[in-house]
């Protein structure tokens, strides 16, 4: 039986103090303990990207990780990827209409933007390589791959 | 008829309505620069006459005095952009300053706002939206253009024909004179009948935003994470539940052990329910570990018990073989046993389907706060149908349709998912509302949500063609075996229907090649499986048969499969072109070192699609890979073009899942898949390079949102055959399938 703890939580700069179960996933932490329902739920099991954030500074699937274990570290979501959501991915995903129904899409930036810090002008191989841990059902992925091209040649 | 009307009631200017309703949102379209609200919760068309300084023109069109526009769009937004669609439809007739335009979703009202090809249902589905509300929608724009103009001439005292119009503005050329909409808006006169108005024909019709991209509205909010879905509602005093559900349709819970359950910090109370068994919790990880302690055992009464897909596939063969079995005639044209025996050959195929899963990211959900003495209900959800969502809540409840409130939410993707007329995911949340005396968010896990999919129906075809001597079709005979889909989710429509199983069926009809004499008819069997459409509907099975078994017979005859395929469509320029002109793109003639390709061509409700996939197999593995995928399609006039090419990129993905890697199996009446981890979706990794060109023609727009996905798997197979010589013959083509088929050859595989 885990027990509910009581510890910080750094998200997007600002400090938090949580209760919540010691094995809670981070992803349900950020959305109904912090309403921060951006990062959404898709599988819990890391199959699908779909709660990607940024824990120091890399991406990772937030249903992965429990509430003891990141006690302390810093979180970055989509809501504080960049101020006024002007990322040049989010800018890019609107010059190329990339999301259809959208759900997966906080994660899919989320992820690129990873790969933009890792690596500022990725190929299109590693740009697929790098972005196959995330599922778009509406099947976007000709559009985000676009998306990441024209956000490189900006960042 | 709403309970809380006020709440809701718009104040002239947009930054006031915004601190009036909470859910509504103002962004910034980037490209673009206009400015637009959209309201992801419930207007309510009362209150805008409420409004001293707003008329409502018609049930779609109400204008502000300040030139604002705001205009009803009355379709689900799950991905599709029918949000903005329908709207630019409105405001391209009444000849609306665009960037004044404010999109609101319709309330639920199959009166006002169903979509005239589902019977006034308000039911977004079918990839039916634009074909079906683009007539009606374009005169009720040219009615307020027409009705602002009448206004214009009496005010000035000229006669209406020296009239014309600007984007937001009326205009007497010849006295120099204009007037905004806004200003007509404030002393206009709304005749109570409005005059019917002639339509330019589609050939000569001058549109200005119709046929022009525009980014959709709903995109901003998307990609900063304030986009809300069902999933994100937030309620003062929400609790969450989860519910352990029947493992086949029917059964119900005989023993519930909750101990452990129980036992769980934050866990509020247990609900049994006829399906099922609720948790109540504090937050969704106590409801889901809650959920997963119950032990419970079910009755054994239910249909479904027993069913495994494997053998199934079997039985239904053997029914589609036995002749003594007739089905339920779907398209009957002439006398196809007649003309079976006058043909010099007659050919024979079978093929196969495999249980198929909708795979919408967003795990299904709904959120309900019933009123404490139960007699009304506030819901929120993601629905492909607001009045079916209303009615099914109501009567889960047993209270009236006007004690529900309804507030639509962004679809995490349809598919076909969230159109079934119980709506059990959102049925869900009012039970437990009602059980909690508090508002309740009913989550599904991923597992949930595999473990009681609806799925696409398992499938065998059965198709005999008979031939001239001069190697023209003349019969084709299809018999489809299935599980039934229309007559489980949705018996209302089921008895329309009068036993004709339409999303079972769809897709075996043959509109455009010339062959005379054809039956399909449909054997569906009630196997207890709960089933659903599912993007493509029949045509993602029915027209793999019909592709597939069109290019062996053109391969018996030793024709070039595109040419059979033209030798048969000699009176479709539509068809031919779309076929022509993507051979054109692939360099059909080309041979490729180690590379096979196939065609697909296909008329889906109209629109005319067709598909080269250039593949090669891995022999040792039996892996099929795809390099390229060019496309053709032909809408008739797309109303919002980027978009017909986002929707087929879309479904050409979804197709790829189903035609190679997409496959849920049934033991003992029970789903064996749990997850992606054993359901596995294309992924970036797995496109191949798509080309898809629109070919715009003056023709009535038809359906864009799913046309593609049926093209993919014909094509692949057939490009194997082209690359190989084996026929595969069942999706999804698993690897391991085609491996089998590699060493049999050409002999039938499952």
């Amino acid at each position: 039986m885990t027990q509910k703890i009581t510890a910080p939580l750094t998200v997007n700069g600002q400090r938090h103090t949580i209760t919540a179960h010691e094995d809670t996933p981070l992803l349900w932490v950020l959305r109904e303990h912090l309403k921060l329902t951006g990062t959404k739920y898709g599988c819990g099991v890391g199959q699908c990207g779909a709660c990607t954030v940024h824990l120091d500074g890399k991406p990772t699937q937030s249903c992965l990780h429990a509430f003891k274990d990141i006690a302390g570290r810093r979180i970055t979501t989509i809501e504080g990827l960049a101020p006024g959501g002007q990322h040049p991915l989010q800018k890019a995903w609107i010059a190329e209409q990339v999301p259809q129904c959208g759900y997966c899409q906080s994660g899919q930036i989320m992820r690129a933007a990873g790969l933009l810090k890792e690596k500022p002008r990725p190929s299109r191989d590693e740009i697929v390589e790098y972005m196959s841990p995330n599922i778009c059902r509406c099947g976007t992925y000709v559009r985000i791959v676009r998306a990441i091209e024209r956000a490189a040649k900006e960042v | 008829m709403r309970t809380d009307k006020q709440k809701f009631v718009r104040s002239p200017a947009p930054d006031t309505s915004l601190r009036v309703n909470r859910s509504r949102r103002r962004f910034m379209l980037g490209a673009g620069g206009f400015t637009f609200a959209t309201a992801v919760g419930v207007p309510d068309l009362s209150a805008f006459a409420a409004a001293a300084n707003q008329k409502v023109l018609n049930p779609y069109v109400t204008l502000a005095t300040d030139g604002a526009v705001y205009i009803m769009s009355p379709a689900a937004e799950m991905g599709q952009g029918s949000l903005t669609s329908l709207p630019r439809i409105v405001a391209d007739e009444m000849d609306a300053d665009w960037s004044r335009v404010t999109i609101v979703p319709a309330p639920p009202n199959d009166k006002l706002y169903g979509n005239p090809l589902f019977g006034r249902l308000q039911y977004t589905a079918g990839s039916a939206t634009v074909t079906g509300y683009f007539t009606p929608l374009r005169q009720f724009g040219a009615q307020v253009r027409y009705v602002l103009m009448e206004n214009a001439a009496r005010h000035w005292n000229v006669p209406i024909s020296e009239l014309t119009t600007a984007p937001g503005t009326v205009v007497h050329a010849n006295s120099g004179r204009k007037l905004s909409y806004g200003d007509i808006a404030a002393f206009a006169k709304i005749p109570g009948e409005a005059p019917e108005v002639a339509l330019e024909p589609l050939d000569r019709a001058r549109f200005r935003l119709i046929g022009h991209d525009i980014g959709r509205i709903d995109v901003p909010l998307k990609v900063n994470g304030s986009a809300q879905y069902s999933i994100d509602v937030q309620v003062p005093g929400m609790i969450y539940g989860a519910i352990l559900r029947q493992p086949v349709e029917g059964a119900a819970p005989e023993r519930i052990d909750e101990a452990a359950a129980r036992a769980i910090e934050g866990v509020m109370q247990i609900v049994p329910l006829k399906y099922g068994v609720g948790v109540l919790a504090d937050t969704p990880w106590a409801a889901f570990k809650a959920k997963n302690a119950l032990k419970v055992s079910w009755s054994r009464k239910a249909t479904g018990w027993g069913h495994s897909s494997a053998k199934a596939l079997e039985q239904f063969s053997a029914v589609a073989r036995d002749p003594s079995r007739k089905g339920v005639a779907w398209e009957e044209k002439g006398d196809v046993h007649a003309a079976m025996k006058r043909a010099a050959t007659v050919f024979e195929g079978e093929y196969r389907a495999d249980y198929a899963y909708h795979a919408q990211m967003e795990p299904l959900n709904s959120v309900a706060a019933v009123s404490p003495a139960g007699d009304a209900c506030e819901i929120w959800c993601g629905t492909q149908s607001q009045t079916i969502a209303v009615t099914a809540v109501a009567n889960a409840l047993g209270i009236p349709e006007s004690r529900v409130k309804f507030n639509g939410m962004l679809l995490g993707g349809g598919f076909g998912r969230r159109g079934n007329r119980d709506v059990e995911f959102i049925v869900d949340s009012a039970l437990m509302s009602k059980a909690a005396g508090r508002p309740v968010k009913v989550l599904w896990t991923r597992e949930d949500d595999v473990h009681n999919g609806r799925f696409r129906p398992l499938y065998v075809n059965r198709i005999s063609a008979g031939m001239d001597a001069n190697g023209q079709l003349i019969a084709w005979h299809h018999r489809v075996v299935s599980d039934r889909v229309l007559a489980f989710m949705d018996p209302v429509r089921w008895k329309v229907m009068k036993g004709r199983d339409n999303i079972a069926m769809r897709g075996t009809e043959l509109p455009t090649y010339e062959i005379a004499d054809r039956l399909a008819e449909g054997l569906q069997q009630d196997t207890g499986m709960r089933t659903a459409p599912l993007r493509a509907i029949g045509v993602g099975q029915n027209a793999f048969a019909n592709e597939v078994f069109m290019d062996e017979v053109a391969a018996k005859r030793g024709i070039d499969p595109i040419q059979f395929r033209l030798q048969h469509l000699a009176k479709v320029p539509r068809a031919r072109h779309v076929i022509e002109e993507v051979a054109r793109m692939a360099d059909w003639g080309r041979k490729r070192e180690g590379r096979g390709l196939g065609i697909a061509y296909l008329d889906y409700s109209g629109t005319q699609l067709a598909g080269i996939a250039e593949v090669s197999v891995e022999r040792a593995s039996g892996a099929i890979n795809v390099h390229n995928f060019w496309c053709t399609i032909d809408v008739g006039v797309p109303v919002h073009p980027d978009n017909v090419i986002a929707q087929s990129e879309s479904s050409l993905v979804y197709g790829l899942g189903l035609a190679l890697m997409e496959r849920i199996t049934i033991e003992d009446g029970v789903v064996q898949q749990s997850n992606f981890y054993d359901y596995h979706v294309p992924r970036m990794k797995d496109l191949p390079p798509i080309h898809i060109k629109l070919i715009p023609t003056p023709n009535h727009p038809t359906g864009a949102g799913q046309m593609t996905t049926p093209l993919v798997a014909p094509a692949i197979s057939n490009a194997v055959y082209q690359l190989t010589g084996v026929r595969l013959r069942q999706q999804p083509m698993l690897s391991a399938r085609v491996l089998q088929a590699l060493r049999e050859g050409t002999t039938r595989i499952s």
